[in-house]
């Protein structure tokens, strides 16, 4: 255990703590949710850490640099970023799966340009996103948000 | 209520799915390691690492999602975002947007009717920015994967950019609207 999982278990268990002095009835309902999503969630964990260990064993790292590391340039970067714009999955995956990309020689700038496309941009749930909010909007956002996903990418290439 | 029962039909039917999928990983891997067993041990070791890694601070990560979606309400959302203005709108937005939890799509209704409600679409922008990517249970998991000095990084940069495209967009809109209305009025005058 390393004093990140232990500042998350003290963090978490501090909430629960205040939730349960404030309305235990709440503090109850907060933990069956807490439950059922976990129950929820771990299929695809596995299926995830499945990936991750295929991917670190068989593809080598020269190959994966190549695509997303130092020397991809600005194309490997905007490949990354649309990869992240439409698939669609739990952001909560999406960590361990960038860790595994940059443990196998992927750039800080990929992987974060990945995690906030994959976040900020929902290519799946684009057709709700204009119904509730309308074209402008949601085609402004997204588009935005590619462009900023970016910028923020490379910036924290520069600084890390 | 007939809505709910079909919700939690969908999301049985989405835990088959994930099931399936996993099995179907599962075989694919076992067959993977048996055509290339010098490989087995170290596919095993990354994936029980990234398992164990996963599972010490998931509970935690989960208990904190559960407790922001209990104690938060959507009404207040929208009760404190629909009048507020300025720049305080747009931080009172991020900050309305991190802490209630579920995917992005839950939150489109909010923003619709916060936009309904009068609210800046500069602190709607931030409301869903934030919604997507600065949650509070999802830094956590940001943190253990990829370290203080990433998470931070990035949780300062998205702030800042989120602001600037929330304002620009607002601007954006503004000024399309305006041209619109210049055009609709240029027309008439011909006519």
């Amino acid at each position: 255990m390393n004093a990140t999982t232990i500042f998350i278990n003290i963090f978490a268990l501090l909430c629960l703590i205040l939730a349960l002095i404030k309305d235990k009835n709440k503090a109850k309902k907060a933990l069956i949710i807490a439950a059922t999503s976990l129950f929820r969630i771990i299929p695809t964990i596995l299926i995830i850490i499945l990936i991750i260990g295929l991917l670190l064993g068989f593809v080598p790292q020269s190959r994966i640099s190549i695509i997303v590391g130092e020397q991809a340039g600005i194309l490997g970067v905007f490949i990354i970023a649309l990869f992240g714009a439409i698939l669609h999955i739990p952001s909560l995956i999406s960590f361990p799966l960038a860790s595994s990309l940059l443990r196998s020689g992927a750039s800080y700038t990929s992987v974060a340009v990945f995690i906030t496309t994959l976040t900020m941009i929902g290519f799946v749930t684009l057709p709700l996103e204009i119904k509730e909010l309308g074209k402008k909007i949601a085609f402004l956002r997204n588009g935005l948000s590619f462009i900023i996903a970016i910028i923020i990418g490379i910036i924290i290439g520069i600084i890390l | 209520m007939k809505k709910h029962i079909e919700k939690k039909k969908m999301q049985k039917k989405g835990i088959k799915r994930d099931i399936i999928i996993f099995v179907f990983f599962f075989v694919f891997t076992i067959i993977l390691l048996s055509i290339f067993p010098d490989k087995k041990n170290v596919i095993l070791k990354i994936s029980w690492n990234f398992f164990l890694e996963m599972i010490l601070i998931l509970p935690a990560v989960m208990i904190l999602m559960g407790l922001f979606s209990v104690f938060i309400h959507r009404e207040t959302v929208v009760k404190y975002l629909g009048k507020a203005g300025g720049i305080k709108a747009v931080f009172l937005g991020i900050l309305m947007g991190a802490l209630p939890t579920g995917p992005l799509y839950v939150a489109f209704p909010i923003a619709s009717a916060l936009m309904k409600k009068g609210a800046k679409i500069s602190s709607v922008i931030a409301f869903l920015s934030a919604w997507a990517c600065i949650k509070i249970p999802q830094e956590m998991v940001e943190l253990q994967f990829l370290g203080a000095k990433f998470m931070i990084a990035r949780l300062v940069l998205t702030i800042v950019f989120v602001i600037i495209m929330g304002i620009l967009i607002e601007k954006l809109i503004e000024w399309s609207d305006e041209n619109k209305k210049n055009m609709g009025g240029e027309k008439n005058a011909s006519i």
